[in-house]
């Protein structure tokens, strides 16, 4: 056996991982490459006059407009309120995701009972439950946070039921063998298993968590991003529009990059082409 | 001793088709012995050996282990699949220990410890699956199998997906285990070669469904050289049993 070649491996997996970092801080930078040239052009075409500001107003009008929410305090309000929203939609969309999926997944009576009246409801457009979500918990808090609840809960259920049913069958044979336990099956051999399209799910359901609190804000509200947008468009301020858009492309690549850290850590195991390749937002 | 009587498998097609896989399978198995099982393929071997491991009920006929009836795997059975079958998130040592969940944590590492120095990967219990060669992948599964001390080590084609070098390096391996470990071994190959160079006993099985054609004693000393003309001898007489035109 060729032990000395596979300890080269070994080693040469872990000096790897140092040139990972290396690799992957040049990545995060070149990232940024295309934001500061879409700035500057955006700079080049006001002071260029080539759109007229009161459809697009200079990137410093922005900012300035965004500088003086903030020291008001509003700003903060706002961002804090969205996100709280989002927060708590996430919350309870993953919780009630994760249990229906695990039920559905793991039973296959309760798949049969379930699943189809889950597909069916997945058929709905999740914007059109706004009337009777508003008819029910009227216009406040509740019928927000459900809303976005209702749009992170599928992709997560799917991508949970999807990974428990894909679970390998020679893995679970290799439990049995083993003489596991049900509990030990399922936290060393199905839990790992599920994850990484489990976290797929979460990914994508934060995603649309953030999709949703704007419809969910555009809906009626007196504070938080959409209502600022909202504001924006009532009162002619287009500054306050693109810098509420840049807020939110900000607080979801910010949560975004949260889960992928996240992900990169519990899933260290994989052998994947990603691995090799390092794309950043694999 | 493993003891299988008449014993038949088939299995319910989706399509209504039922297929035979096994028929009258009646065979015995003494302590200590290596039996394999050599076949064309959809003879039924590794059903066979899946249904002595538990993994599989028979349709009909019984098949016990020193007397009591298999109803389930059982930590008296080993098994070793033609993958290795590694949790590709845990490292080699935790890999191992899934067999010994239900022991207390010192004699786990105990055992870990001494099944990974058998099979030479000590120096590995911390890597991963995807850090290690095939060859050492399956050695891992061999000792995730050894662990727990069975009395029966049951290998369905272990050596197939290795390159010749490997599979002959492991193949000394797995002996001096045996003749230090006094477990009985039994083996599917697709490799003649191979089993006549470890069996006591090799049973030739064919058709559809399978039935066992043939058993052919080797009594040669061990080690068997493969250039041996007995051993020539031996797997030619298998080669024609299998009939394979």
């Amino acid at each position: 056996m060729a032990i000395e070649e596979t300890e080269r491996r070994v080693t040469l997996g872990w000096r790897e991982t140092a040139a990972k970092a290396a690799v992957f801080s040049t990545l995060r930078l070149k990232g940024l490459l295309l934001p500061l040239g879409l700035l500057l052009a955006w700079e080049a075409t006001s002071r260029l006059e080539l759109i007229p500001a009161y459809l697009l107003p200079a990137p410093g009008e922005v900012f300035g407009e965004l500088a003086a929410l903030w020291r008001s305090g509003d700003l903060f309000d706002h961002i804090l309120i969205t996100g709280w929203r989002v927060a708590l939609g996430f919350a309870v969309g993953a919780a009630a995701a994760t249990v229906l999926g695990a039920l559905t997944g793991s039973s296959r009576l309760l798949r049969e009972l379930l699943d189809p009246t889950i597909q069916a409801l997945k058929a709905v457009p999740s914007l059109a439950w706004v009337p009777l979500f508003i008819l029910w918990f009227g216009i406040f808090e509740t019928s927000k946070v459900l809303l976005i609840a209702v749009g992170v809960f599928f992709p997560i259920y799917l991508n949970l039921v999807t990974g428990i049913l894909g679970t390998d069958r020679k893995l679970v044979e290799v439990a049995k063998v083993c003489g596991l336990s049900q509990l030990d099956l399922v936290r060393r051999v199905l839990v790992p298993a599920t994850l990484p399209s489990y976290l797929t799910g979460l990914r994508a359901g934060l995603a649309l968590g953030w999709m949703f609190v704007i419809a969910a804000e555009l809906m009626g509200a007196s504070e938080g991003l959409g209502f600022l947008m909202i504001d924006g468009q009532m009162t002619g301020r287009p500054a306050v529009i693109i810098g509420a858009l840049i807020l939110f492309a900000l607080a979801g690549k910010l949560s975004d990059a949260l889960i992928e850290a996240v992900s990169k850590r519990l899933l260290s195991w994989q052998d994947g082409y990603g691995e090799t390749q390092e794309t950043p937002n694999a | 001793m493993l003891d299988i009587t008449c014993l038949g498998k088939t299995f319910e097609a989706t399509a209504g088709a039922a297929h035979r896989a096994l028929d009258g399978i009646t065979l015995s198995v003494g302590q200590h012995e290596i039996v394999s099982l050599v076949g064309t393929s959809g003879s039924g071997k590794s059903t066979l050996l899946r249904i002595v491991s538990g993994l599989e009920a028979p349709s009909s006929g019984r098949v016990s282990l020193d007397g009591r009836a298999v109803e389930g795997p059982t930590p008296e059975v080993g098994m070793v699949f033609q993958e290795p079958r590694l949790m590709p998130w845990l490292s080699v040592r935790e890999n191992v220990r899934l067999a010994l969940l239900d022991l207390p944590k010192q004699e786990q590492e105990a055992r870990i410890a001494e099944a990974l120095d058998d099979v030479g990967l000590s120096r590995f219990a911390e890597a991963y699956p995807r850090q290690l060669s095939g060859g050492m992948a399956q050695r891992t599964a061999i000792a995730r199998a050894l662990v727990r001390r069975p009395s029966f080590l049951l290998l369905d084609e272990p050596f197939s997906a290795l390159d010749s070098f490997t599979r002959q390096k492991l193949q000394q391996h797995l002996l001096a285990l045996w003749e230090r470990s006094r477990f009985t071994l039994v083996f599917v190959t697709h490799d003649v070669l191979e089993a006549v160079t470890l069996s006591d006993r090799i049973l030739v099985m064919r058709g559809h469904p399978g039935r066992i054609h043939r058993e052919i004693r080797v009594d040669l000393p061990r080690p068997r050289a493969r250039t041996a003309p007995e051993v020539r001898a031996l797997e030619e007489e298998i080669v024609a049993a299998l009939d394979l035109t």
